[in-house]
């Protein structure tokens, strides 16, 4: 059982009781919500006659289902209209501060939390979505939850949790030019599969993970899921705190100092015990691609798609089945795999430090005329940003659509799909069969600049070849 | 879509019924319930569009689309089964096409309590029983019966010893599964807990 580390300092102080079964009532200190996956719980309180019991601590904004096009209510989609609808209205009866479009404050959940101030180290975050974990970054725990249990934490601000097992995951070296988080997240989920995170939080630590910036972090935590963890985290440092000083709902005066001294003492004691540790170099990692239909299926950028024999028994099933669906053939290279869609956005690359990089590839160059290109900022304030950049402009220059924040084709929920068996070159999480909107569209998960460098050749491409 | 939906309330020990095998390992929340279907504010009709898109595919062989399968109730499932996306909106698909417990060789951690969290009871056998069971399934239809007391599965070929987290089993045979009540029993304890945590003092524009 794992000891001091910060996953067991913040669990333990968030801890109200032992449940009679032998699960733990813990504290979530800040709970997110949007459209999606709050409706049915707000419904069930109705139902259940009760109220929501802290409403200062569940923020809201709205980010799946928005069209990313045309923005104007009531939505062309009946649907969406109606759930955007639902949320404005539960939001106001019960007095939920809520981002709306527009606001200046609207945007994918986990790069608006973290915008505004309030994802802060120590606390407990929970949200009605498997990605939460993004908060870790910060040296919060942060997990998804599933919509009773949204219900459990608006009625009770608590949820019943059997405590995880902590794994460090210590990444030696630092990255080499070209190769991005993403790349060394989808490195660390190849190399432990997507199911070895299951019952587990991961702590990222190491020189590698310490050289990366507060938006790196993010991206490293928000796929930890991917791996299996619903939980993954960084211990705060420096870069933690700069980011967070002077955000909107940042402590501020007095409070910051308080603030500050207290985020200090949370990190993993030096000898804290851990019940798995995994060690990698991440100077050997290098672009990394997704072939198949879980994003453990990755490779680097001048492999081939491995051969069956060269797979654990365990996952030749899934391997087969990824063959099949995506029209690849064992021992191909990934390389010079054409592409007919290339998606920049998401809660795990669309955030200004990602625009930039995608941007610096793209300058002065034309998005290959074979290809559909569009970029959709993680945030309203990012968007602006990027605006006053001229990183927009960049985009438009290249050929790329800019479009308004949300999910977009992360999930297709909206009318942003795949169409047939497109290929798609995605910065975005999730390479599930039909995940991007076509029951037979097939996505390529990679870094925002490799995503670029996929749409001005029209292939998949190594970004390096672009940056020197 | 079978009989009328109820859902499960109060105490859960038993279980009968027939198993519906589905092979495949890592077999995600966005393949049981496309996101498409996620736009909606209750969970009503989920029951028929339950892997649409795979059930689609494979025109009329899914195991959900078997004439034989109709009456099942007990999914048995691989690895890692309802990984991704947190949608309870998967389990409630499930469900309200007439899955009442799940037997697989492990589960993503989310789904699991969400299933925890609406009364669908999730065991884990070793990967041979799992393989055992679903061979046996191909030709013929196997019925178990759950006992959730001592954590059994029997019938007349075969008897199992389930493995369930001890938490989960306890809140089924107490009926104490929908755990908002039980959490709300320690209403004071909570309000001690906020007011004691460093981050509620100091964070004054939050509240």
């Amino acid at each position: 059982m794992s000891q001091d580390t910060l996953f067991d300092k913040v669990w333990d102080l968030h801890k109200v009781s032992s449940l009679p079964g032998g699960s733990d009532q813990i504290f979530i200190g800040l709970h997110l919500i949007h459209e999606v996956t709050s409706p049915q719980a707000f419904g069930a309180l109705k139902d259940k006659k009760l109220k929501v019991k802290f409403p200062d601590r569940t923020v809201a904004t709205v980010d799946h289902i928005v069209p990313t096009d045309n923005q104007s209510r009531p939505f062309k989609d009946n649907l969406a209209e109606q759930m955007i609808e639902t949320l404005e209205k539960n939001c106001l009866e019960h007095k939920i501060r809520f981002f709306n479009i527009g606001s200046g404050n609207q945007g994918i959940v986990h790069v608006v939390a973290p915008e505004l101030g309030l994802t802060q180290p120590g606390m407990t975050i929970a949200c009605g979505d498997s990605h939460t974990s993004t908060h870790g970054a910060f040296g919060s725990i942060a997990f998804g939850i599933g919509t009773s249990q949204v219900r459990d934490v608006l009625a009770t601000q608590t949820i019943a949790m059997n405590k995880l097992k902590v794994r460090q995951i210590w990444c030696d070296n630092t990255l080499s030019k070209g190769v991005y988080a993403k790349d060394l997240v989808l490195h660390i989920i190849n190399k432990l599969g997507v199911k070895a995170g299951v019952g587990f939080a991961y702590e990222f630590a190491g020189p590698a993970i310490h050289e990366l910036s507060m938006e790196e972090r993010m991206t490293i935590c928000n796929m930890s899921i991917e791996g299996g963890a619903r939980c993954g985290y960084i211990n705060p440092d420096e870069k933690t705190f700069s980011y967070i000083k002077n955000k909107l709902y940042a402590p501020k005066n007095e409070h910051w100092d308080k603030a500050l001294r207290w985020w200090e003492s949370l990190k993993s004691d030096e000898n804290s015990i851990y019940d798995d540790v995994f060690k990698l170099d991440a100077s050997k990692v290098e672009p990394t691609v997704t072939w198949g239909i879980t994003p453990g299926q990755s490779i680097s950028i001048n492999q081939q798609i491995p051969l069956l024999d060269d797979l654990s028994p365990n996952d030749k099933l899934v391997a087969e089945e990824a063959y099949e669906y995506m029209s690849f053939k064992p021992g191909q290279l990934i390389k010079d795999t054409p592409v007919d869609v290339c998606f920049i956005g998401s809660c795990t690359n669309g955030r200004i430090s990602d625009l930039r990089v995608a941007a610096k590839v793209l300058k002065g160059k034309k998005v290959s005329k074979n290809v559909k290109a569009f970029a959709v900022p993680g945030s309203e304030k990012v968007a602006t940003e990027a605006k006053q950049e001229g990183i927009d402009q960049i985009f438009k220059d290249s050929g790329f659509q800019w479009r308004e924040p949300g999910c977009s084709m992360c999930l297709a929920m909206n009318s942003d799909k795949l169409i047939g068996n497109q290929v798609s070159a995605s910065s975005s999480n999730r390479n599930f069969k039909g995940r991007q909107g076509s029951p037979s569209g097939r996505t390529l998960l990679m870094s925002p600049a490799m995503v670029a460098a996929a749409a001005i050749n029209g292939k998949v491409s190594d970004v390096r070849e672009f940056i020197n | 879509m079978k009989s009328e939906f109820t859902p499960p309330i109060g105490k859960i020990s038993n279980m009968n019924g027939q198993c519906i095998s589905l092979i495949g390992n890592d077999i995600d929340t966005d393949r049981i319930i496309p996101a498409r279907f996620l736009k909606c504010v209750n969970f009503d009709s989920l029951g028929e569009s339950v892997f649409e898109d795979d059930r689609k595919t494979l025109k009329g062989k899914h195991p959900f689309d078997l004439e034989k399968n109709k009456h099942a109730s007990i999914l048995v499932v691989n690895s890692n089964f309802g990984c991704g996306s947190s949608r309870e909106h998967a389990p409630q698909a499930l469900m309200r096409w007439g899955i009442k417990a799940i037997i697989g060789e492990s589960f993503a951690d989310i789904f699991y309590s969400n299933c925890i969290a609406i009364g669908i009871p999730c065991f884990t056998l070793p990967k041979k029983s799992i393989e055992e069971i679903q061979n046996y399934c191909d030709n013929q239809s196997l019925f178990l019966e759950i006992d959730l007391k001592n954590s059994s599965a029997e019938s007349k070929d075969f008897n199992f010893n389930l493995k369930i987290k001890e938490s989960s089993r306890k809140m089924f045979l107490s009926g104490e599964w929908d755990a908002t009540s039980t959490l709300l029993d320690n209403e004071n304890l909570i309000e001690n807990k906020f007011n004691q945590l460093p981050y509620t003092q100091f964070n004054t524009n939050f509240l």
